[in-house]
């Protein structure tokens, strides 16, 4: 399995606040990853970082060799990482279908003098991207309506547009930040299955998340990180097992004690 | 997950008339509609007044619509814009004289300068955000204006005067105002159609993407700095043609002209008629230049009644008199062919 993403040492400071600080994995083909931790644990720095919207003060990451620290969100995304975000980033006053075009604007491209003069070339190019949108909506068993603002959608489907958006991209590496958030049972169910469907297409992931249950079934390995640090990172089994992460999670067993006896 | 739930889509009731008119202004005729009723409005009222008014018109909506897509598309609020009509009637205006052509042939010059005036007022500015951008739009307006008041080739104060016809043949000349009319109308019909287009496409749809979320147009790919740019000097093409067509009606420019007032009007038309939607915008530019000439029975009052009638045209319809509603067909068919396609192209960007 050669290696897609490489992170290296990466570090990123706020002042005097290390968000992130030494933070090293590597991410497979057709690998699903999780990076866990308690809140402000650094977890959406790390993706801001590896997605260019933040410049790492320190290491490097590399995506399929080439080294892209500190590049461009656009020029990142180029290489072939997409992403979602945690709170969700659509484009509120256009479209469901105009929101996953988004996702192809690099793969298909278009002179905007066929756009002036509507020749046939533009015209197919207008089909495709409708035809590939809604082949992406139907990937992620999207239900809602297509041709109505993202807006009056629910928050789930609005969810799912952000992923299928993010899907357009066709990218090798898809970054997923808190996906199951505010979702419920079956949702988390079909998200679970839709990541497996992904991941067969021959993309890695790599997603915060923290439903653990979900974390457990679907990744491979785990990246437990806390104050900017990474605590421990291995199987899921080896992850629960890790007493470093019980404690980042649970506290220190003294601590319980003095809780028990106030 | 259904889609069951959204009352907002349904269909609003409406009476028969209202449903007719809906589906006129819905349909993709209108552009042709509003075309032959502006090519036929000199049967109705021919005068040399009503032509200087309704050519003038016309201009303005040209310049709407260019502005429409810095503001309207991208998002980018620009409080110089009438520099770049400046630009192309001083450019035009120098060019025909130096060189004894009908403005027709300067079209060349025009778009090279537009295109350079686009990149040097768009390049260091489109680096900034929202307030910042607005003031530096400003301050490049107004250096425009003050650069021409103070050169020798741009005739100083008084302007350029005597601009030549648009086109020459011969003994022909557009020199008839209705002639000069019709061109014009054709003109900016062209220009207007270019412009709802350029929206409906790539380039346009990556414009909106800016508009709505500048960091996760990135996050897509989207060079946002490039596609501001873009959209920049396409709105600079449109402002410098219009003042091609403005050369040609006045013969004559001054920096005068060129003033922030005129820039100001320009937005307030795209904001009035509806950030985005090309169709609102041509409305918007049509209310803000003929409004003061049917207002002119109020004599001294009448810009006092202008400005009124703006602002309650803003507290009732605060998102424009026809704002963009963005819809689209659901499906067309024709899914499994290009599902194939779809997996097939995305085995082929690997």
């Amino acid at each position: 399995m050669s290696v897609v993403l490489g992170v290296n040492d990466l570090q990123i400071a706020f002042g005097g606040v290390k968000a992130v600080d030494g933070l090293t994995f590597d991410v497979h083909e057709k690998e699903i990853i999780a990076v866990i931790g308690p809140n402000g644990a650094g977890k959406t720095s790390a993706f801001n970082c590896i997605t260019g919207f933040y410049k790492p003060t320190g290491g490097s990451v590399v995506m399929e060799g080439t080294d892209i620290t500190g590049h461009r969100p656009a020029d990142i995304a180029a290489v072939g990482v997409a992403r979602t975000f945690q709170n969700l980033r659509l484009f509120n006053d256009l479209t469901v279908l105009d929101n996953v075009r988004a996702g192809m604007h690099l793969n298909r491209g278009q002179s905007w003098a066929d756009a002036i003069f509507h020749t046939p070339r533009f015209k197919r190019s207008e089909a495709a991207y409708t035809a590939e949108a809604h082949y992406w909506l139907d990937f992620v068993n999207f239900e809602g309506p297509r041709g109505v603002p993202i807006a009056n959608l629910s928050y789930g489907q609005q969810k799912q547009v952000e992923i299928s958006r993010a899907l357009a991209r066709k990218s090798k590496l898809l970054l997923l930040d808190e996906p199951a958030a505010g979702l419920n049972y079956t949702e988390k169910q079909n998200l679970l299955e839709l990541c497996r469907r992904i991941r067969d297409l021959g993309t890695s992931i790599v997603l915060i998340e923290h439903d653990m249950g979900l974390v457990m079934e679907l990744s491979e390995r785990i990246v437990v990180m806390n104050f900017g640090r990474e605590i421990a990172e291995g199987t899921p089994a080896e992850v629960k097992a890790n007493p470093a992460v019980i404690e980042a999670y649970l506290g220190k067993d003294e601590e319980v004690e003095i809780d028990d006896n106030a | 997950m259904s889609g069951s739930t959204f009352k907002s889509q349904a269909p609003r009731r409406m009476g028969p008339v209202a449903a007719k008119v809906s589906g006129l202004l819905e349909s993709k005729y209108l552009g042709w509609i509003a075309l032959a009723a502006a090519l036929l409005a000199p049967l109705l009222t021919a005068s040399p007044y009503s032509l200087n008014v309704m050519t003038t018109a016309a201009i303005f909506v040209m310049l709407a619509a260019g502005l429409n897509i810095v503001v309207g598309y991208c998002g980018l609020l620009d409080l110089g814009y009438i520099a770049f009509m400046a630009v192309g009637a001083y450019t035009s205006g120098i060019v025909s004289r130096a060189f004894d052509l009908p403005l027709f042939f300067t079209i060349p010059a025009v778009l090279v300068m537009t295109i350079l005036a686009g990149l040097i007022i768009g390049a260091p500015t489109l680096r900034l955000r929202s307030d910042y951008l607005a003031i530096v739009t400003l301050g490049f307006g107004e250096i425009t204006r003050i650069t021409a008041n103070n050169l020798a080739v741009t005739g100083g104060p008084s302007g350029i005067y005597g601009i030549p016809k648009l086109l020459t043949f011969g003994d022909f000349s557009v020199h008839s105002p209705a002639v000069f009319y019709y061109v014009t109308i054709l003109i900016v019909a062209f220009f207007v159609l270019a412009s709802a287009r350029l929206g409906k496409s790539r380039l346009g749809r990556a414009w909106r993407f800016v508009r709505e979320d500048e960091d996760a147009a990135e996050a897509m790919g989207i060079h946002t700095y490039k596609v501001k740019l873009m959209a920049y000097i396409f709105g600079a093409v449109w402002g410098g043609f219009a003042g091609v067509l403005f050369a040609s009606h006045l013969t004559a420019i001054s920096p005068k002209t060129f003033i922030f007032l005129q820039s100001a009007l320009v937005l307030m038309a795209v904001v009035l008629g509806g950030m985005g939607n090309m169709r609102g915008v041509v409305v918007g530019a049509l209310v803000i230049s003929l409004l003061p000439e049917l207002l002119r029975d109020l004599s001294e009052y009448r810009y006092l009644a202008f400005g009124l009638l703006l602002v309650v045209a803003m507290v009732f319809r605060p998102k424009g008199l026809w704002p963009a509603r963005p819809h689209e067909d659901e499906r067309t068919g024709a899914e499994p062919q290009t599902a194939v396609d779809a997996a097939v192209s995305r085995g082929e960007s690997r």
